[in-house]
């Protein structure tokens, strides 16, 4: 039982942290535009792709640099030249632009590297067992996505607090018109935080990459996850997108190892069930298989409970 | 120093300004006086760039109509908003850093300046911006814009809603602003400072400058008082 608690847990933290990565990008923009941007999850799918080009013809490393600049210069040109003249627009354009621009990018990805993964793989060096607890291996690649996802959050929560361009977007998240009186560019402001957001989820990318597949579906997936996060942690907050992604994070993957159903429930206290039973399958069906499904109904249940989210500070 | 020439502003398709002429001089504190809705905030606004402007407005000799309100903050025009719009998650100390321009800049105040004008600030500097008073909120978004170091600077109500004598300890600070050689252009709505601290005033009525003159001027003419100030 300790194996499978402390193992869960630092699985749980280190999908946390990575969907932290995606989140924190997100949720910024969110504040930023007031609009969800729905490609956020494709510029994750880039950041792998160029990680795995990176990877095969000068190694896995380098790719960590590459993957985010690449995704963060798209993101800011993105921003600069799309979304600044969509703006004019109104939110429903916005919206339509970044749902556009994800189908764009799928299409891209599907054209240039097809349709199965791509083999996109942990580096031998990273590929063996970090430590060794209660006989069981922990990875050490999954140990140096977990520090590095780390570091990024105290990097990003550094600059952001103590630093005066982290103290002007705080600032221009709620206050862009006031920002600018002031004398700070606010179009520029948005643009290196729309970039930096971007780079984020290409870092995270190019780390999730080669446990998570590299194939065209991975935008989608994970899309759908990291709008969770950030509509539980309070749309616009990072300390919210923090907690969240740790909370998904650890519930999904403590679920997942949870081989326990309703009926197990049931017996313990003399009651029999079994497929012929009325609703016999329901109540058979284990956690785990459950999993997938619990983010979900977190957001609906916050949703219908706190609809500004765990640390939101706005309705809607 | 600052000079609007016809003046036009609107917003979406309503016409909001028709044609102000305004003009403020070195070191000289200006009012801006009329009713609510008669378009003094968004001439203050169009002159800054938040609302954009027809018409010619040139400051310090350069022609700023059509720029971005940061190029114009960077020209020397500093804009104090209604609403005492300060950071509310950040503290008094940030909140003043955010005025500055750049970190190297020195001009003619410094943060200690404002801690000794408004020693409440010092006492409460590291405290959210958000849970201060309200008179304290309007002297931290005053000082904030000061931190620009602005030759002038538009302060668009600073007075609403506060108490007797924080409307002195304002009037006392736009004073101080002038001694420093600072032009200050004064939005008002009631004639309280306005006319004791002005050097001239202009009073507004449905998006025109309808008088201008000096405080004495307006406390002599009755017929303007009562048409376009008295509720």
């Amino acid at each position: 039982m300790a194996e499978f608690i402390i193992f869960s847990l630092l699985n749980g933290v280190g999908y946390g942290m990575l969907l932290f990565m995606l989140s924190a990008g997100l949720t910024l923009i969110f504040s930023m535009m007031g609009v969800l941007n729905f490609a956020h999850a494709s510029f994750f799918m880039i950041g792998a792709y160029a990680g795995y080009m990176t990877s095969t013809y000068v190694g896995f490393l380098p790719g960590l640099l590459v993957g985010p600049l690449v995704v963060g210069v798209l993101g800011a040109v993105v921003e600069r030249y799309g979304l600044r003249r969509v703006h004019k627009l109104g939110h429903v354009a916005e919206l339509l632009f970044t749902f556009g621009l994800a189908f764009l990018i799928l299409q891209g990805v599907q054209m240039i590297w097809g349709v199965i993964p791509v083999p996109y793989q942990v580096p031998d060096y990273l590929n063996i067992p970090a430590f060794t607890l209660f006989e069981t291996d922990y990875p050490a690649y999954r140990l140096f996505m977990l520090l590095t996802s780390i570091a990024i959050f105290l990097l990003l929560f550094g600059v952001l607090t103590r630093t005066r361009v982290g103290l002007i977007i705080q600032a221009a998240l709620t206050h862009p018109e006031v920002v600018g009186a002031l004398g700070h560019n606010v179009p520029r402001i948005f643009m290196l935080t729309f970039g930096v957001g971007c780079a984020l989820a290409g870092l995270a990318g190019v780390m999730a990459g080669p446990v998570l597949g590299t194939e065209p579906s991975m935008a989608g997936s994970l899309g759908s996850i990291v709008f969770v996060v950030v509509v539980v942690g309070g749309m616009g907050s990072l300390g919210g997108a923090l907690i969240a992604s740790l909370l998904i994070g650890i519930v999904q993957t403590f679920a997942v190892g949870f081989d326990y159903s309703l009926a197990d429930l049931f017996s313990a206290f003399g009651l029999k069930s079994s497929t012929e039973t009325l609703m016999g399958e329901v109540w058979g069906l284990t956690i785990s298989s459950f999993a997938p499904m619990i983010p979900y109904l977190l957001m609906v249940l916050l949703l219908i409970f706190r609809p500004r989210g765990l640390m939101g500070t706005r309705e809607s | 120093m600052l000079e609007a020439t016809n003046l036009h502003a609107f917003y979406g398709k309503s016409h909001v300004l028709h044609g102000v002429d305004l003009r403020v001089d070195e070191g000289e504190i200006v009012s801006l006086l009329g009713r609510n809705g008669v378009g003094r905030s968004t001439t203050v606004k169009a002159i800054m760039g938040v609302v954009p402007p027809q018409g010619t407005i040139t400051f310090n000799g350069q022609q700023i109509a059509g720029r971005t309100p940061h190029e114009i903050a960077h020209l020397g025009l500093g804009y104090v908003p209604e609403n005492r719009d300060i950071f509310p998650t950040l503290t008094v100390r940030q909140n003043l850093i955010l005025g500055m321009k750049s970190t190297r800049q020195t001009g003619r105040w410094s943060m200690e300046d404002m801690f000794d004008l408004f020693p409440n600030l010092r006492e409460r500097a590291d405290v959210p911006g958000g849970v201060l008073s309200g008179g304290e909120q309007q002297m931290l978004t005053m000082c904030r814009t000061l931190m620009g170091d602005p030759d002038l600077i538009m302060v668009d109500e600073p007075t609403e809603g506060l108490a007797p004598k924080v409307v002195e300890q304002v009037a006392h600070l736009l004073e101080e602003i002038a001694r420093r050689k600072v032009s200050v252009l004064l939005v008002e709505q009631k004639l309280t400072i306005a006319l004791s601290i002005s050097a001239r005033v202009y009073v507004m009525g449905h998006g025109k400058i309808v008088f201008e003159g000096t405080p004495e001027d307006l406390n002599t003419n009755e017929d303007v008082r009562k048409e376009w100030l008295e509720v």
